[in-house]
């Protein structure tokens, strides 16, 4: 008795479907949740999914909260789509927000053309260079990479923690956050007196040009080759290595851009609750975005209304804001069951 | 008086030690169980969260119910909650075949967002946070000078090394069911036709390994704490998984590591009270950057278990 696999793909109409069945099924299993707090769970998906998108504050919001999940799932589709498992776009994310923060308090006095030109560079920079290690102990010695970035997560935290408990602490308030950075280094704002800022222009950008390098240049079809075997990539001649070490590095500098974006667009000073997890929801964004550009840009706006919603309904509602997170964990595991479907067909059989 | 002093300082540091290793053993030796069978648990950041919780959750209740073994309830909860992490684990890895790595990443977060939830939907938002009467410290050796004070212990940090590193040792090694498990992580395939059932064999060391990093978890909230907190894990689980590489997938050398972190983890504590201005978070990165630097010299030579991240299907 057991589930029997059958090669089999999904025909291509039903390929967009299977997001979307997946976050049907996913809100029917975490109504139990709603139920069990004794909320009505039409309400609940009413605040999840409609209030956030129903006024004009509101949906800015939601961009605001979409835009480093537009980038950490930029980031780490591009990895997956190269066959590179980066799981550490958290770390990488710290890193940028890191450099970001060390140059934007340099740029008192100086023009903002050069400012933000610097800070991008420099939070990509770091990015690459904290995905650099583990990139090369894979290219190099066949090192996997899946615990090797992981573990630079929780190095990276310690690092930032280091430099906030140290040099960096705020000298009046005595808190473990940095100074401000200088003015002409933040983002500017794309709403006056709204939160949305440059990173989203920034990430939108990135979506662009990663889904024109993945769907219609040379090295983009390289990458896929790799991602889908090495073997008969390099078969084929394709420099297996230099392809699989530019899909981490680049999307080692795509994460550490979320974390210049969070400083220099929001937070204008580094404090260790930068990321907020983002790094991991970068995850579930590429995931639920079926590894496709476009998919993670509408991933990332989803969770967004999603993690504006769980705040609405936790003060409509009484819910525990947690809700949100539970949605999305669940929603990653469902669809990640879920693309089993676009490869297999999958049947109940008595017989083994 | 120096040397007073420094005695009592070495046998404190000690004790502390074998208290900080505890929660490390428990999950090393459940990760390296699992591990050996060819699955990647990284869901073991949130199993021990979700055991420290659980446990918690369920002891503070029972103890309200004027229940006399409410720590005992406690601890049976958080490996039940365990056990079923270790099912949903296997029906993603063994039964669908997933990436385990992202199933490993989703049950970690998963099971965070579930505690998190229970503790507001148990506890409220007070701002006082609810505690419990924790299990208290034995004394085997009574006030005997030295060994007295050094083992003044919980009864979980005896049974993590009196118990859990020998027996884990002894089932991987020493009987039919370890041979089983390690074949079925070297060479699913060999072991399926010399009829080994790789599925059945997958899902019970999965269940092993989780309940055994649930109640690492349980020990924090239950025994050392009394009390459950948001960073009551902190990253111990990520911890787990470096010490298992470091440890090349032995039980024995898994502890030795986790007293090694247990050491430098207490002594910074101590260095701290003391007033040593030291950046400590250098120390707390040693297990990772060790953990790296002995991948990277070991190169190609790793040993990582043969079917490592490679889910089995019977064609």
């Amino acid at each position: 008795m057991g589930l029997k696999f059958e090669r089999n793909p999904a025909p291509v109409w039903f390929r967009p479907l299977i997001p979307l069945l997946a976050i049907v099924l996913t809100f029917a299993i975490t109504t139990t949740l709603v139920l069990l707090v004794n909320a009505n769970p039409l309400q609940a998906y009413y605040y999840f999914l409609v209030e956030p998108l129903s006024s004009r504050v509101s949906v800015i919001e939601v961009l605001v909260k979409s835009t480093p999940l537009l980038l950490t799932g930029a980031a780490v589709t591009f990895a997956f789509v190269g066959g590179f498992w980066n799981i550490g776009a958290e770390g990488q994310l710290l890193a940028g927000a890191t450099a970001a923060t060390a140059i934007g308090l340099q740029m008192d006095g100086v023009s903002p053309l050069l400012a933000l030109p610097l800070m991008i560079i420099g939070g990509f920079a770091a990015g690459m260079a904290w995905v650099l290690i583990p990139a090369l102990m894979r290219v190099k010695l066949a090192i996997d990479e899946v615990v090797t970035t992981l573990l630079l997560n929780s190095v990276a935290l310690l690092g930032v923690s280091a430099l906030l408990n140290g040099p960096w602490r705020d000298p009046v308030s005595q808190w473990p956050q940095s100074p401000e950075i200088a003015a002409s280094a933040m983002f500017p704002k794309l709403i006056p007196r709204s939160r949305l800022h440059l990173g989203f222009i920034l990430a939108i950008i990135i979506i662009v040009v990663m889904w024109f390098v993945l769907s219609r240049t040379a090295f983009g079809l390289r990458m896929r080759a790799v991602g889908m075997s090495p073997h008969a990539a390099r078969f084929a001649g394709i420099k297996v290595e230099q392809t699989l070490l530019i899909s981490a590095l680049v999307s080692g500098g795509i994460a550490g851009l979320a974390g210049v974006s969070e400083v220099a667009g929001i937070h204008f000073h580094l404090i260790d609750a930068i990321s907020g997890g983002n790094g991991y929801t970068g995850i579930i964004v590429a995931t639920l975005g079926g590894l496709n550009p476009w998919g993670a840009g509408l991933a990332a706006l989803f969770i967004g209304v999603i993690d504006t919603g769980s705040q609405s309904v936790s003060r409509a509602l009484g819910v525990p804001v947690y809700l949100g997170d539970v949605i999305l964990a669940t929603l990653l595991l469902v669809t990640l069951a879920m693309l089993l479907l676009q490869r297999y067909r999958i049947r109940w059989v008595r017989q083994p | 008086m120096n040397d007073l002093l420094s005695t009592t300082f070495l046998v404190g540091l000690i004790a502390a030690t074998l208290r900080v290793a505890t929660p490390l053993v428990f999950g090393t030796v459940g990760e390296v169980i699992t591990e050996r069978a060819g699955i990647l648990n990284l869901g073991i950041e949130g199993i021990m969260f979700l055991g420290a919780f659980v446990g918690f959750a369920a002891a503070a209740k029972a103890e309200a119910a004027g229940m006399a073994g409410y720590l005992w309830i406690g601890l049976g909860a958080a490996t039940v909650s365990g056990l079923l992490m270790a099912l949903l684990m296997g029906l993603l890895t063994v039964t669908l075949g997933l990436n385990q790595h992202v199933s490993g990443l989703g049950i970690t977060l998963l099971a965070t967002a579930l505690s998190l939830f229970g503790f507001r939907l148990v506890f409220g938002e007070s701002s006082v946070l609810p505690s419990i009467d924790p299990f208290p410290q034995l004394t085997p050796f009574g006030d005997a000078p030295v060994i007295g004070p050094i083992f003044t212990q919980y009864l979980l940090t005896f049974v993590a090394f009196l118990v859990v590193v020998p027996v884990g040792w002894w089932l991987l090694y020493r009987t039919n069911f370890g041979l089983n498990l390690r074949s079925v992580g070297e060479n699913p395939e060999a072991a399926d036709a010399a009829g080994i059932n790789v599925f059945r064999t997958r899902y019970l060391a999965l269940a092993i390994g989780a309940a055994l990093m649930a109640s690492g978890g349980a020990f924090l909230s239950l025994a050392s704490l009394g009390a459950f907190s948001p960073g009551i894990i902190a990253g111990r689980g990520w911890v787990c998984i470096a010490l298992v590489i470091f440890a090349r997938w032995d039980p024995v050398r898994g502890m030795l590591g986790a007293l090694l972190f247990g050491g430098v983890f207490a002594l910074q504590l101590r260095l701290q009270t003391l007033g040593f201005a030291l950046p400590y978070e250098v120390l707390l990165a040693l297990p990772y950057l060790v953990t790296i630097a002995a991948l990277a010299i070991a190169g190609r030579n790793v040993a990582y278990p043969g079917a490592y991240l490679k889910p089995y299907r019977r064609e």
